[in-house]
């Protein structure tokens, strides 16, 4: 019972952001890429608030799998390095904690582009 | 027909979206990734990997999926249907790095591929690295908002 009723938060939580983001597409003049750059901005803003974290506690991947969860990271990731390595660490926290799922984009990203011919456009 | 007569046509034409459904599938198909997701957490968890490997793993995971769907078309349809559900998990992240790097390829390797995967990778990078930095000068220098 408590296994499935956080797996239920998991959903809400993640069906929830996402509907918020649909409501802005659909709703204002927002374009996808800003909403994900609005997105990932408000994830760095939530860890600089010091709310990510107990979010990240009780929602699991319904916060961390939005890319609220890659800005949350983010800011988290400076704060840890902040308190080792003095104002440095302001520079290198946050690509350090988003390290994996930048390469991981970029790197299989790159190895589509070259494995796969575009595809061709369906209207 | 200028750009905006184009715009104000094409809008007449679409009619209002209907934004409950569109909100219904994102609902569902958003929430369906964030539940893969955590289902995928507790895999790594049992194979041994500590929470914060675990949650890495999890979104290479989510990335390479999204980036081998994008590559072979699927990933389209599915974010036709779901909207913002497919967009604002990691998925749609990864979706826009691979989609302008497939469609750059006849435009060479460097300023083709090695510019666009960048298109809409790079600013959510920009703003994420500058508001981390932001905050982290304000942290050490001013112990955050002082």
């Amino acid at each position: 019972m408590q296994s499935f009723l956080s797996y239920l938060w998991v959903f809400l939580a993640g069906g929830g952001v996402c509907v918020i983001a649909q409501l802005l597409l659909d709703l204002t003049r927002l374009t996808p890429a800003r909403v994900l750059v609005l997105y990932v901005t408000a994830g760095v803003a939530l860890g600089a608030l010091g709310l990510y974290e107990p979010l990240r506690e009780v929602l699991g991947c319904g916060i961390t799998v939005p890319l609220l969860g890659f800005g949350g990271n983010v800011a988290v990731g400076v704060r840890e390095a902040v308190a080792t390595e003095g104002l440095l660490g302001a520079l290198t926290g946050g690509l350090r904690a988003a390290a994996g799922g930048t390469a991981a984009a970029i790197v299989f990203g790159y190895l589509a582009a070259l494995i796969f011919s575009g595809k061709p456009k369906r209207l | 027909m200028n750009r905006n007569e184009y715009k104000r046509l094409a809008e007449r034409r679409a009619g209002r979206s209907p934004v409950l459904r569109n909100c219904l599938a994102a609902f569902l198909v958003g929430g369906g990734i964030c539940l893969f997701g955590e289902a995928l957490t507790g895999v790594y968890l049992l194979l041994g990997a500590e929470e914060k490997t675990a949650a890495t793993l999890v979104t290479v995971t989510l990335i390479f999926l999204s980036a081998l769907t994008s590559a072979l078309g699927i990933f389209d349809d599915l974010a036709r249907v779901a909207g913002a559900g497919t967009l604002v998990p990691v998925t749609g992240f990864a979706n826009a790095v691979v989609s302008p790097a497939l469609d750059a390829k006849s435009e060479g390797a460097i300023l083709g591929v090695g510019a666009k995967i960048f298109t809409v990778a790079g600013p959510v990078l920009l703003y994420a690295i500058l508001g981390g930095a932001v905050y982290g000068t304000l942290l050490s220098l001013f112990g955050w908002l002082a």
